[in-house]
């Protein structure tokens, strides 16, 4: 084939633009990013990888400012666009009370240990209020901040960690009725009332044992959203709020124990009004409450791993 | 030099269809508990279908101060990739090791939150992604002007336009002070000043000397900030190299307009009795089709054509536009040589050179012609949209009509142009030097 090429010599050849005269540019001056590199990785991640601890605690420690920030977080967000906004934390265990003290106080009988009904019920109350939100607010956390689990890293623990402890200020809130009943019957404090603190810690403790767990065990089966609420009002039942300990006969007494909020609702009654604390169940309920820190540690620990796969 | 990022035989598998898409509750993990064993002894240890790979075999490492891009299509890694790395998941096979803090930015607005105000969320926002409170209490003032809205910080967030609001979340997202800094698509919000903006700090970002993994599928950000590309095809490392060559391979494969097409059965060619063409195709200076070209260099654009009908005056044209469909010119050969002289029978190649420093960045593409225009036009051959190339711009040596401008330039066309200045020392003696300015 024959190609008649139609231009001139000069155009095929075109001319070079490093012909065209042009600024030098200075080749910009990089300072040093750090001075040396570290010899061993600061981060260093393996498929393999074995954790013998579930809970890295000075990686915790780190994020600390995050779990407050979180806890603030979810505590002004919760009311946010309600009328009453944290008056909300008072009326629920208020009215809770008051259709206990209607029903069981009043019109059953139910005996309350020689305490005012309403106080009996509200004190027990107190408690497992907090400690049941705090359960169902941190089982739900790791689905609703998916968003934030997929985007960023960070010790998941957070998570549900933040939903309990934002939970202890609907407790503080919550706690003025009950300083107001305590007023109005003249509850005479003494040096128990030293305890309360220690109780709190205590469901506190209890809770995210449980709300991490939970929290993990949901993202996986979300079953746990349809069964937690019944589980939580059959425990309710079971545990001595609207009843007090002592009318349970006797061989079941080992029953109740094990459950580990009858001897905190039980001692948070001790600490408020005096009479006497159940070293066993307090016993099991610190036990136990430790024991399933440990666990859940664990099972949150092999779940957080993949939990952004899951979400 | 030691990397401050190594990878290694790093994969990530996940199984098709949602994990644990088969036991998705209690009771069905309990009966499948119940039966896989079972099932296990009919098809032996044979591992669980469906399984993919969405990164496999991934080894690379990222010296300090190197600003690394990561491009490929859509569900080639990327963005697993990024998350494996800033620890948000987990990868199946292999590891890597970083020797620096590192900030991800995966996402912008990360944890905001529409209840809260401004304010509050570039706290919360920062705590998430690992600032100091302190830190974050001395740059406050910074990083509201940098988002320009501070009429606004202690309004909730819902109320923002979603400018407001990505302006903002980049604000501090910027002020992560990591030694390595994780990026995926962030450049793709905000309006053009808010995009140059960005582009601007990142550019300074790069210039302190942190290391940069970038993705982004907006080829101009990741030639202009990158030195350094990988580029990922199903999960699997494919080229690894200059940012220039690996996005100009990346594009001549993915920019769907061809480079070169020809005809080889005449009678179905474009063309009538007079002209037809044979081939159309973008070449650069040194012969070789391409269809990713350099803005700093010559491009050229052939028409081969047979003429076979003689006696006709003939003259080859393209007409040239960019992505948006903006017509940019219409050349035709006004050469002396063929321009009133009738074409013999025979096969031609003509070809139309673009020159450097004259396209500005982006897609573009050519209708071929060839055309009598003695007396009235006649449109003899043409080709539309007979082929396609992009032009792309290295942030490298500053050599093109760019200069040293980072962020986006507006206009269809870049040329380099020529200026002249002319100083006066004294106000006074203002008057126009006459004698020629001697021009570079």
């Amino acid at each position: 084939m024959k190609l008649i090429v139609s231009e001139s010599e000069e155009a095929t050849e075109p001319i070079s633009t490093a012909e065209v005269a042009r600024p030098v540019k200075a080749v910009p001056q990089r300072r040093p990013p750090f001075s040396a590199l570290p010899d061993t990785p600061l981060v260093k991640v393996e498929a393999s990888q074995k954790t013998r601890l579930p809970l890295d605690l000075r990686g915790l420690w780190a994020y600390r400012e995050l779990l407050y920030f979180l806890t603030w977080r979810d505590i002004k967000v919760r009311y946010k666009q309600t009328l009453i906004g944290a008056t909300w934390a008072i009326l629920q265990p208020l009215f809770t009370m008051l259709v206990f003290t209607i029903f069981f106080g009043i019109l059953i009988g139910v005996p309350s240990d020689g305490v005012p009904y309403p106080l009996f019920a509200y004190a027990g109350l107190l408690p497992w209020t907090f400690f049941a939100n705090a359960v169902t607010n941190s089982s739900n956390s790791l689905i609703v901040n998916s968003n934030l689990i997929s985007k960023v890293y960070f010790p998941r623990i957070m998570i549900p960690a933040a939903a309990v402890a934002a939970g202890l200020m609907d407790l503080v809130i919550a706690s003025v009725i009950l300083i107001g009943l305590a007023f109005y019957y003249r509850v005479t404090l003494t040096w128990g009332i030293l305890l309360l603190p220690f109780f709190v810690l205590l469901t506190t403790l209890l809770a995210l044992g449980l709300g991490i767990c939970v929290s993990a065990l949901n993202v996986k089966y979300r079953d746990v959203r349809h069964a937690l609420p019944f589980i939580l009002q059959s425990w309710m039942f079971m545990t001595p709020i609207i009843y007090p300990a002592s009318v349970v006969p006797a061989q079941f007494q080992w029953a109740l124990a094990l459950n580990p909020m009858t001897g905190i609702v039980e001692g948070f009654r001790a600490a408020l009004y005096g009479g006497s604390l159940n070293p066993t169940a307090i016993a099991i309920s610190v036990a136990l409450t430790f024991l399933l820190l440990v666990g859940s540690a664990y099972v949150f620990k092999r779940i957080e791993r993949v939990v952004v796969d899951f979400i | 030099m030691k990397p401050i990022i190594r990878v290694e035989n790093l994969g990530k598998q996940y199984q098709m269809g949602g994990l644990l898409a088969s036991h998705g509750s209690f009771r069905e993990l309990v009966g499948a508990a119940l039966i896989e064993p079972f099932k296990r002894l009919r098809r032996g240890s044979r591992p669980p279908n469906e399984m993919l790979w969405a990164l496999k075999d991934i080894n690379f490492d990222v010296r300090p101060g190197e600003t690394l891009g990561l491009i490929g299509h859509n569900g080639a890694g990327k963005s697993t990739l990024l998350k494996i790395l800033s620890r948000v998941t987990e990868p199946t096979t292999g590891g890597f090791e970083l020797y620096g803090r590192v900030g991800s930015l995966l996402e912008v607005g990360t944890g905001f939150h529409p209840d809260l105000t401004g304010r509050e969320n570039v706290f919360l926002n920062g705590a998430i992604l690992g600032i100091k409170r302190i830190e974050l209490e001395r740059r406050f003032d910074e990083i509201v002007a940098f988002s320009e809205i501070e009429k606004f910080i202690d309004t909730p967030v819902k109320y923002y336009s979603s400018g407001m609001y990505l302006r903002l979340a980049f604000a501090v997202a910027v002020h992560l002070d990591t030694e390595i800094l994780i990026m995926d698509e962030v450049l793709a919000v905000g309006d053009v000043g808010f995009q140059q903006k960005c582009i601007e700090k990142m550019d300074e970002i790069r210039q302190q000397g942190r290391t940069i993994l970038f993705v982004s599928h907006a080829m101009s950000a990741v030639t202009r900030l990158c030195e350094r590309v990988i580029r990922l095809e199903r999960g699997r490392i494919v080229q690894d190299g200059s940012a220039q060559k690996v996005v100009n391979d990346y594009l001549g494969a993915s920019w769907n307009a061809t480079a070169e097409r020809e005809w080889t059965d005449l009678s179905e060619a474009p063309g009538d009795e007079v002209v037809r063409l044979r081939r159309v195709r973008v070449r650069d200076e040194g012969g070789q089709t391409t269809a990713a070209i350099d803005v700093r260099l010559y491009v050229g654009i052939d028409v081969e054509y047979e003429v076979l009908e003689p006696g006709h005056v003939l003259a080859p044209g393209i007409d040239l536009l960019n992505e948006e469909g903006v017509h940019l010119f219409s050349a035709y050969d006004a050469g002396e040589e063929w321009r009133r002289r009738p074409r013999p029978v025979g096969c031609y190649t003509s070809t139309m050179w673009i020159p450097g420093n004259c396209l500005a960045e982006g897609n573009f593409v050519a209708h071929a012609a060839v055309a009598s225009h003695v007396l009235e036009t006649v449109m003899h051959a043409y080709a539309r949209n007979a082929v396609g190339f992009q032009a792309s711009e290295s942030r490298e040596g500053g050599d093109s009509a760019r200069g040293d401008r980072t962020g986006t330039i507006s206009g269809i066309i870049r040329p380099w142009l020529n200026w002249t200045t002319q100083f006066y020392a004294d106000k006074e003696a203002s008057q126009p030097v006459p004698e020629e300015v001697a021009i570079t």
